[in-house]
């Protein structure tokens, strides 16, 4: 059954993928755009294919994904510590909580000016990018996790004589984590969206760099292939962290799985 | 007396409405090994009552006090047990049931030992390695009630423990906590609006009545255990019970003696 279910689902991806390559070869062929303003399915696979041989996809590919972990778990430690005192204490987090809902509306790119400034180039910046895209999701969901937890718990751990610092570990983060995982997993997606914008300034590697480095000698069909790459990886990442979090919930006891 | 309530009064201040009583003033002495039943509809304070017990609330004035102490905060001596169980769903039953030894920093072996052991005093042995969420509704109560007496305490709260199952479950709940009762010779507290469960469980019923919420009456269960809850005696002090809330219609023949 499963694997008729997945056979099913393959043969759907690829009509899909074939419906679409299809449309873009005939508007190809009906030769109303230039070559360097679109370039043909055959031009991109070749040059898709000429990325990985030369081994130039999978350089930039570990720069980025070192970055991106680099901005994302500096995120998610920070966000998650400062998330649990700020939610534990609700009268700092009273006077904090303005300042991050002015703040985190601001898209990473507004700051560029001032990352480039405060950091220079190369790795930080786009780690710095990823940073701030990925921090406000996760800070926000964990003060709302630890702020929601259920009372009934509490109680249970006064009864207990549960004293912090045990009951922030034994109790308030375990019964935070299925809304702090939800908050991890919007963070990601916010900040692979960004991956790339923070290559774009002053770095000299990364998918980011192989863009707009593909851009400068005016080859479309090397842009267009490190988005489809990108695309790919972005969806690696987010059926990753959807499956952890699945198996968390259901460790849990929440018994609704994340899906599309 | 073991547990002595003394002129024990709670309000709230409610918006709008000023301060409002939760609990009339209660004066009530329980013994040392003692089932008790706090009986009442909703709203009749015993909820509170009981939180005044167990330490998680204060009394507006007066004052509870166990073994000669006034109550001013929970304590390990007096566990509460929740309707909705209260079990964290991240830990399996064992490890659950092990909470309080943890913070107690109890020796792990030990620790494991004394979670095994009550574990297989309220049947869950097989069980041992589940998660809560794959426990029925009676299991995971259960899990609740080993948990509370592997601390070992002297005090029972229960707050509706069985509320939230059904009736049969109920019953054989009900079964089970007093034949541990019995077992392990605790005070038990437990907050019911079953006349029934009241009237099987208890030693004495605290009659409580709402709006303000107060102590109406305590009435006497002077039955033999293990209780038949279709004997003739059985039914008799549950038509007092039936009586003292007037749910009981005078013209009923009475064919009892």
């Amino acid at each position: 059954m499963i694997k008729m279910d997945l056979l099913k689902r393959a043969f759907k991806v690829i009509i899909s993928i074939s419906v679409l390559t299809g449309i873009w070869q005939l508007t190809v062929l009906s030769g109303r755009f230039e070559k360097s303003l679109l370039p043909s399915p055959a031009g991109v696979f070749a040059g898709m294919s000429g990325l990985i041989k030369d081994g130039t996809l999978f350089t930039n590919l570990g720069v980025s994904l070192a970055r991106f972990l680099t901005g994302y778990l500096t995120a998610v430690i920070t966000g998650v510590t400062l998330g649990l005192l700020l939610g534990w204490n609700k009268s700092v987090w009273s006077y904090i909580e303005p300042v991050v809902q002015v703040l985190r509306p601001v898209s990473p790119i507004a700051w560029f000016p001032f990352i480039v400034l405060w950091f220079g180039i190369g790795d930080a910046p786009a780690v710095v990018t990823i940073f701030i895209a990925a921090f406000y999701p996760i800070l926000l969901s964990t003060v709302s996790g630890v702020r929601n937890v259920d009372a009934v718990y509490l109680k249970v751990a006064d009864n207990f004589g549960i004293r912090q610092p045990q009951l922030l570990f034994r109790i308030i983060l375990p019964a935070a984590f299925p809304l702090i995982a939800n908050g991890l997993h919007i963070a990601l997606g916010s900040a692979r969206v960004f991956l790339v914008a923070g290559e774009m300034i002053g770095a000299q590697s990364g998918l980011g760099f192989m863009i707009i480095n593909a851009r400068n000698s005016l080859r479309s069909d090397l842009v267009l292939a490190g988005i489809i790459f990108i695309g790919i990886l972005g969806l690696l990442l987010d059926r990753l962290i959807r499956f952890l979090e699945n198996r968390i919930k259901r460790k849990w006891g929440v018994s609704a799985e994340v899906r599309d | 007396m073991y547990i002595s309530i003394v002129e024990a009064y709670r309000e709230y201040s409610v918006e709008d409405r000023g301060r409002m009583a939760a609990l009339e003033r209660v004066n009530l002495e329980i013994g040392k090994g003692e089932f008790i039943c706090l009986l009442g509809p909703s709203g009749c304070g015993k909820t509170t009552l009981l939180n005044l017990i167990a330490g998680f609330d204060r009394p507006t004035s007066g004052f509870v006090r166990i073994n000669g102490e006034t109550v001013t905060g929970p304590s390990e001596n007096r566990i509460t047990i929740f309707q909705n169980y209260g079990l964290l769903p991240w830990r399996t039953v064992l490890r659950n049931v092990e909470l309080e030894l943890e913070a107690r920093k109890t020796d792990k072996k030990e620790r494991r030992r004394i979670a095994e052991e009550y574990t297989e005093l309220v049947g869950l042995s097989a069980y041992k390695n589940h998660y809560p969420s794959q426990l029925s509704g009676g299991m995971q109560q259960r899990v609740a009630l080993a948990r509370a007496l592997a601390v070992d305490p002297e005090i029972l709260l229960m707050d509706e423990p069985f509320g939230a199952l059904d009736a049969m479950t109920r019953m054989s709940m009900q079964d089970e906590i007093e034949r541990i009762w019995r077992e392990k010779k605790k005070t038990i507290i437990f907050v019911t609006h079953d006349i029934e469960e009241a009237v099987f469980l208890a030693d004495r019923i605290v009659i409580m009545t709402s709006f303000p919420g107060k102590v109406k009456s305590v009435i006497d269960v002077p039955l033999a255990r293990k209780r038949d809850r279709t004997g003739a005696d059985f039914l008799k002090i549950r038509d007092r019970v039936f009586a003292e809330f007037e749910l009981k219609t005078d013209d009923e023949p009475e064919y009892y003696l």
